[in-house]
């Protein structure tokens, strides 16, 4: 029995097993374990489509992938090292995305006939006993029958003993990987101690028993140390996408002064927006519940005509219904956050899954000439900073703003450095005051084309607002063709006078000028610098530019364009960056696309960059 | 917001706009305009914490007639702007307008769930029985067999009772008045800007233009005291020319009497706080041109003390801070489980 330790720079390990044993909590108690223990980590939850497929089934495998390392990590990991089964299931849908000679560890329980054959392997055919694992290294374990003996004396139900399965799969792997136990029997005995003991003893026991199992028994003797990542120096915690977008925006409305106003309908992944933000009240944040994705918006726009920050945010097929509102907001030049975290479309399409395909609704998806500024986020934590100034730019420029994000950021975990409050930069709204002698116009601007808000309650700014055209400066009702034309290139105009008021875009990595240049937008970040960092080393000429303002973009974007000789634009989608990209610049951007709910690898992208390298 | 009280008392002009008011002459919409500009003066709100929210059509028009603040909004949404408005601001009166097809075909979600939410808001619904913006279309109150131009057959659609459906999403106050009776109109409105939760008014209102008399039988001089019963608090219901015949209620069955039958004192006496008896006044609703109808009922059918939706949200927010105390920033950004690495 080994117990020294094989030191490794990162690990990959994907947990598996029917959405009723439990994966997502599995998974994210190691990632927070790991991040405690300072490692970098990037997660990847992977949710069946239904909520309750049938048990046993591809349909019901629940996945979640962590990668983390003592180095840098940006992505989930393109493959496992370690691949976790608690059934066949399990095992049939990701076998492809262990890495040759991974590892994998298989609950032997979840391989009896009937899992066989409702995972859809033929009769006889037995992947632990057929030869398919053969190259892997396999590790078997009787899951259900040692949790079961470790709760025999208990007085619980075999459906409750069968629950805590997950916990000894969790204590297997924390033996594996030298982790402490602490993290997660502090999260058991705060989730149920004082609640149900027993059910906190049980899995207690059980995950102790699972960590036992791996210094007994002799099946397996590799284990691993992955050392703490040499991250920045600084204070972390953990976050995820969603969770970062609800902090940044009480954190902006703080810093800009407003109380918040969400109007919302639930949608995946978006919910959790909601429900965290309705956690935090006592910010000023009132959540709103609407009646559908239309009353959200509505009322949102309704609390920012009040002087609160309207905020709503949907998906797709919700974002679809917020159209003809989104017009009338930019009509009304009243500050509004829209968040969009994109899933799989069209229609109802891929709920729990990925896609980045709603970058032209956001941009141009509209009834009449109505732009809006448009930002997205590139990690989990990066939602944090993003929706900040998504905010920022909605508030000082009186306008709607689009903030998207994806379902991949939204339920995707990293370490963040977070900001201390003082630490953030203040936001400015520029509230209308009554002045004597003069008439208030609702329209007037200042030299960044944006009017005053006038809010409901003060004495002589009274006006009406509308979706109707309206006169300059006055507001008044307006069918004048030539006025028309005017606020039409006004609003414009605004819009675009906003690059006077973000950065210019950077080279993220790799080098500044060569002969590609990868462009993205999004969630891609992670993979695309894993793939243009490896390309430098390997002697690439490459660099990486991560857009987060796509409308209207930063100032120097076409003299970045031109430092490179090809510009490469790998998206989620059927290629919508590249086509704006082209039309604004006049470039022979090339896209790389992919449309299949899960996101690039690095690899995916290494190899297309090296195919155009020399083109 | 409001700190001193305004030096001049508002009158009726002072809410006028500088806008000329563009409704088609002799449209029942103006006289519903100055109602509401004749009685705001009264009701104890300064003009800058009045707010008309409106979807569209013709009556949608109307905040920017009304010189205090307003939002002409999107088709069927007024509803919903102004429960973000209140819900932030509950402080302000908000108004909402709206038309039969704005607040019941394409915003009839929306109205729903404000009333039942509670929002201590008032509604004016100009019910003209037709499409007037978009220039004549039968509309979801349209009576069956409409000829209009989209249903030059005669419609088949059976048609919405306003009030019956407001009762079904259990609003709080739930009225019906007229644009040609001035008097009865301004003594509604005041009623429900009295009232503290979500007023419904159902004002019908004439388009002259494409549905000229839908509701002449119930202002007319000639046909009124016939085939209308205005309500009264405590009051039997009475109507008829010599005021001559009432409602009694015999079991779960209104029935129409002669006085000469039945005593005044064995009529049905209006209570607006009996829901069941306004579930059955509402249904006062067939068609007055057929043989032996009820009379249609004007003034307040129901009206209830309910929590509102704005009161309970900001009650449940400021309890939470009083309890946790006002969230710290620095608090959120932390979280719980944070590591060092130096
Ligand atoms: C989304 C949308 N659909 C359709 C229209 C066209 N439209 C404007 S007003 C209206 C109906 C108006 O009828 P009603 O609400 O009864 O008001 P009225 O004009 O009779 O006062 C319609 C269909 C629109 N403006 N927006
Ligand atoms: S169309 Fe009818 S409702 Fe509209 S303004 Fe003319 S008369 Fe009034």
């Amino acid at each position: 029995m080994s117990n020294t330790a094989q030191e490794v720079e990162k690990v990959t390990i994907l947990f598996a097993g029917d959405s009723g044993d439990g994966i997502q909590l599995t998974g994210s108690q190691f990632s927070n374990t790991a991040a405690l223990y300072g490692n970098d980590l990037s997660t990847f939850p992977d949710f069946p489509a239904e909520i309750r497929a049938p048990i046993g089934t591809v349909a019901g495998v629940s996945g979640f992938q962590i990668n983390f390392g003592s180095t840098d990590i940006y992505t989930p990991g393109d493959e496992s090292d370690v691949l976790v089964v608690m059934n066949a299931a399990a095992l049939k849908k990701n076998l492809n995305r262990l890495k040759p000679r991974g590892s994998v560890i298989l609950n032997v329980a979840g391989f009896d006939k009937r899992n066989l054959s409702l995972a859809g392997y033929e009769a006889e055919e037995n992947p632990i006993t057929d030869g398919t694992l053969d190259d892997y290294n396999l590790v078997q374990m009787d899951v259900t029958k040692l949790t079961r003996d470790c709760l025999k004396e208990t007085s619980l139900g075999m459906k409750e003993k069968d629950r805590s399965k997950n916990m000894f799969v969790l204590g297997f792997v924390y033996w594996m990987y030298n982790r402490k136990l602490d993290v997660t029997i502090d999260f058991i005995q705060s989730k149920f101690g004082k609640r149900a003991p027993e059910i906190a003893e049980a899995n207690i026991a059980v995950l102790k028993a699972g960590y036992a199992f791996g210094e007994t028994s002799e099946t397996f003797s590799n284990r691993f140390e992955v050392r703490p990542a040499k991250m920045a120096p600084g204070t972390y915690r953990n976050v995820m996408g969603n969770q970062a977008t609800a902090i940044g925006v009480i954190a902006a409305g703080r810093k800009a002064g407003l109380e918040i106003f969400y109007g919302g309908y639930p949608i995946t992944p978006a919910s959790d927006i909601l429900h965290e933000l309705s956690k935090h009240k006592n910010y000023g944040v009132r959540t709103f519940q609407a009646e559908d994705e239309i009353a959200g918006i509505c009322s949102a726009i309704g609390a920012s005509f009040g002087g609160h920050l309207g905020v709503t945010a949907s998906s797709g097929p919700g974002i679809a219904l917020k159209t003809e509102a989104l017009g009338l907001a930019v009509m009304l030049e009243l500050p509004l956050l829209v968040i969009n975290v994109q899933r799989g479309g069209p229609s109802t399409g891929l709920p729990t899954k990925t896609e980045q395909a709603d970058l032209m609704q956001a941009v141009y998806g509209r009834n009449g000439e109505a732009p809006i500024p448009v930002l997205a986020a590139r990690t989990p934590s990066d939602c944090f900073a993003t929706v900040y100034e998504a905010t920022r730019i909605a508030v000082e420029h009186m306008t709607p703003v689009f903030f998207l994000s994806d379902g991949y950021l939204a339920n995707g975990a990293e370490p963040w450095m977070y900001p201390s409050a003082d630490d953030l930069a203040e936001i400015h709204p520029k509230f209308a005051k009554p002045v004597e002698g003069k008439e208030y116009l609702p329209y007037e601007r200042d030299e960044k084309l944006v009017r005053e808000w006038a809010i409901p309650g003060i004495r002589d700014l009274e006006h009406r607002i509308g979706g109707l055209e309206k006169e300059d400066g006055t507001g008044n009702v307006s069918y004048d063709p030539d006025n028309h034309q005017h606020m039409t290139d006004t609003r414009q105009a605004k819009v675009d006078k906003i690059a006077d008021y973000i950065p210019e875009q950077a080279i993220d990595n790799g080098l500044e000028k060569g002969k590609v240049l990868v462009l993205g937008w999004g969630s891609t970040f992670g993979a695309i610098k894993t793939a243009v960092l490896e390309l430098v080393a390997e002697g690439y000429e490459v660099g990486h530019a991560h857009l987060r303002y796509l409308n209207p973009f930063p100032k120097n974007l076409a003299e970045v364009l031109g430092r490179y000789d090809h510009v490469l634009i790998p998206e989620m989608n059927n290629g919508q960056l590249v086509r704006i990209i082209r039309d604004k610049f006049l470039v022979d951007a090339k896209a790389f696309n992919k449309v299949k709910g899960i996101p690039f690898t690095a690899a995916e992208i290494k190899n297309k960059v090296a195919e155009i390298y020399t083109s | 917001m409001t700190t001193e009280k305004n030096p001049t008392p508002l009158t009726a002009k002072d809410l006028k706009t500088d806008q000329d008011v563009r409704w088609c002459p002799g449209c029942g919409d103006y006289s519903i305009l100055k109602q509401v500009q004749s009685v705001m003066p009264d009701i104890g709100v300064e003009r800058e914490d009045m707010v008309f929210i409106s979807g569209i059509g013709c009556s949608s028009r109307f905040p920017y007639y009304m010189n205090t603040y307003g939002m002409h909004s999107i088709h069927g949404r007024a509803t919903a702007v102004a429960s973000g408005l209140k819900a932030t601001r509950p402080e302000l009166s908000v108004w909402i307008i709206t038309g039969d097809g704005d607040s019941l075909s394409i915003g009839g979600n929306h109205l729903i769930h404000l009333l039942r939410r509670n929002f201590d808001v008032n509604i004016l619904m100009f019910n003209n029985q037709i499409y007037g913006l978009t220039k004549g279309q039968y509309s979801p109150t349209s009576e069956l067999g409409k000829r209009t131009k989209s249903t030059p057959l005669g419609s088949v659609d059976h048609p919405f009772n306003p009030l019956s459906l407001t009762m079904g999403a259990d609003a709080t106050f739930v009225a019906r008045s007229l644009d040609r009776d001035p008097i009865h109109l301004r003594e509604i409105l005041k009623k429900a800007n009295e009232h503290k939760g979500a007023s419904m008014i159902e004002i019908y209102q004439n388009c002259n233009v494409f549905n000229d008399g839908a509701f002449e039988l119930f202002s007319d001089k000639r046909t009124k005291l016939e085939n209308t019963i205005m309500l009264e608090e405590g009051q039997p219901l009475i109507y008829g020319e010599q005021r001559d015949k009432g409602i009694v209620l015999d079991g779960y069955k209104p029935k129409m009497v002669s006085l000469d039958e039945v005593s005044a004192d064995d009529l049905w006496i209006h209570d607006s706080s009996d829901r069941i008896k306004a579930d059955m006044l509402v249904r006062f609703f067939d068609d007055p041109n057929i043989e032996g109808n009820f009379p249609r009922p004007f003034g307040i059918f129901y009206q209830e003390d309910r929590f509102t939706y704005d009161d309970a949200l900001n009650e449940q927010l400021e309890a939470h801070i009083e309890e946790s105390g006002s969230g710290d920033l620095d608090a959120l950004l932390r979280g719980n489980n944070t590591w060092v690495i130096d």
